[in-house]
């Protein structure tokens, strides 16, 4: 337990890091996602197609391999970048496909009245967006997209694989090359992961119910 | 009028109508860009009945959009292109060894190994996850609670911790595992979990009657799970078990972190070798597209062919 303590300061850090790295992903893939839900419900067929495609093909792909393409493969056609956001900008690019996923899933769940109803206003389609879609999906969305969250949280530890290891999994390997206690620091690691998960969890169910409005 | 009708029509039936013209174009057109205006609504998919069918103002400023997205993706992709063969990836030179059988054997067989761990992993967390499943829907505490522990601990682990652990802590304890289970074990406990989760839902998405008819009928707690529930849970939760495989299948590429020979592995080896790291790693790429495209179109088939699994099966951690 004397370990832990010890370094608590390089666990402190690797969730800072790690922290760091999922708020960015999120962020990234929260704006990419939303361009690519509004592609997929847009009139403009060539956006429509390529949305769909992007999400299908995304999605298919191991989020380790996208990790690798970039972090490896970039630098071999001359990008050049910190390795930190490099791997961000793999895994925004990986999440956006599943963040337009749960926006898409979101405006299917507003009633089609709504929609008609904002149609026979004569509400053209930003408008439609703008005034009555979003403001409804926006609620429906917040459960799944606190999944997504933690599931970009949890995957963030994929980074260390390829190499940015200042993050929570990264030194906690490192710790436990340094002194060989595999119970006790990755106990340490897994009870840090599994509150955020509880946390991010919690907060999503609260202010659920807060916006919750009843049909 | 008539062009109005049509459209709140199928704004109605929606989904069910799948896909259809959703731009009227200003005449009809001949055959051949007709058919390829068809094929490209079909990859579009259905829309969601935001818009109106436009008028005459509305085609020409969907035209003008059309074009204009269509200059911005051909600029996205001319950049690419132009970026990779800046930097002489596209000589023909560096992509011609993946035409040659030696190597093509090699990414089979690491395909094969990618497989194996899939199919291995699977077949041994599938058991178990139902077993989690009937734990945690028990009545007995002392079954429920180390089972909603386990799920919801496991679950919110990441599986490379998990892998490290393993390949870290292993042999500290003075064990020795192959490297295959190595791998294979963590993907287990992580997917029992997930498993777990996916069968409870489905079993808790049976409506309440088919339950309570087996116990009008007198019979117990574990008759009414073998004989009434469980057979439709399955039923119903075969597609979303098909994507979990999915994912498995994308689980098996934390190899390359345990230097186990799957797919992505052999992509490093193969680029550090040959100097074609980009070329490795996109046809690797390409190679989890078509496999994963073509589970997702088993689960997609499967969904049609039991009418419609309930939506809320499984409380699916993307991913």
């Amino acid at each position: 337990m004397g370990l832990i303590v010890d370094h608590i300061g390089v666990f402190g850090s690797g969730l800072r890091v790690s922290a760091e790295i999922s708020a960015c992903t999120f962020v990234l893939a929260a704006l990419l996602g939303a361009a690519l839900a509004v592609c997929q419900i847009s009139p403009v067929l060539p956006l429509r197609v390529f949305s769909r495609l992007y999400v299908g093909g995304v999605r298919s792909i191991p989020l380790l391999v996208l990790l690798t393409l970039f972090v490896f493969g970039l630098p071999e056609i001359g990008v050049v970048y910190s390795l930190q956001w490099t791997a961000v900008t793999a895994m925004g690019l990986y999440w956006a496909a599943f963040f337009c996923e749960v926006l898409r899933a979101g405006v299917r769940a507003v009633p089609r009245g709504q929609i008609e109803a904002a149609r026979a206003l004569g509400l053209g389609f930003g408008q439609t967006l703008r005034l009555v879609v979003l403001p409804q999906a926006a609620r429906s969305i917040i459960q799944p997209a606190a999944s997504l969250l933690i599931a970009v949280t949890l995957n963030s530890s994929l980074a260390a694989a390829v190499g940015v290891t200042q993050e929570l999994t990264g030194q906690t390997e490192l710790l436990d090359q340094q002194y060989a206690q595999p119970l006790l620091t990755f106990g340490a690691a897994a009870l840090a992961y599994v509150t955020v998960a509880l946390w991010v969890g919690w907060l999503a169910g609260a202010l659920d119910r807060k916006l919750a409005v009843s049909r | 009028m008539t062009p109005l009708l049509a459209k709140g029509q199928s704004a109605v039936a929606g989904e069910v109508a799948g896909d259809r013209g959703t731009i009227p174009g200003p005449r009809p057109a001949s055959a051949a860009p007709r058919r390829a205006k068809a094929l490209l609504e079909r990859l579009a998919g259905p829309d969601e009945g935001l818009f109106d069918p436009p008028g005459p103002r509305g085609r020409r400023r969907i035209a003008v959009a059309s074009a204009v997205s269509l200059v911005i993706l051909a600029a996205l992709v001319w950049a690419v292109v132009h970026q990779f063969a800046a930097h002489g990836q596209l000589h023909a030179g560096q992509w011609r060894i993946f035409g040659q059988w030696p190597v093509i054997h090699y990414l089979l067989t690491a395909l094969w190994a990618t497989v194996r761990v899939t199919l291995v992993s699977g077949v041994i967390a599938l058991p178990f996850g139902a077993l989690l499943a009937l734990a945690r829907l028990s009545h007995t505490p002392l079954l429920r609670w180390p089972a909603a522990v386990y799920v919801e601990v496991l679950r919110a682990i990441p599986l490379l911790l998990l892998i490290y652990a393993f390949l870290l802590g292993l042999p500290n304890l003075g064990l020795h595992v192959p490297l295959f289970w190595q791998l294979v074990w963590p993907i287990v406990f992580t997917n029992t979990a997930v498993f777990a989760e996916i069968f409870r839902s489905g079993v808790r998405a049976l409506p309440r009657g088919q339950t309570e008819a087996a116990q009008a009928l007198g019979l117990s707690h574990w008759t009414t799970m073998r004989l009434v529930v469980l057979p439709q849970a399955i039923r119903q939760t075969a597609p979303a078990l098909i994507s979990q495989t999915v994912r498995l299948l994308k689980d098996s590429t934390l190899g390359y972190v345990v230097s186990f020979l799957e797919l992505l592995n052999a992509a490093k080896v193969l680029g550090e070798y040959d100097h074609t790291v980009v070329q490795a790693y996109l046809v690797v790429a390409l190679v989890y597209v078509v496999v994963n495209t073509a589970l997702a179109a088993t689960a997609g088939g499967v969904e049609r062919r039991l009418g419609g699994a309930p939506s809320s099966a499984g409380r699916k951690s993307p991913g």
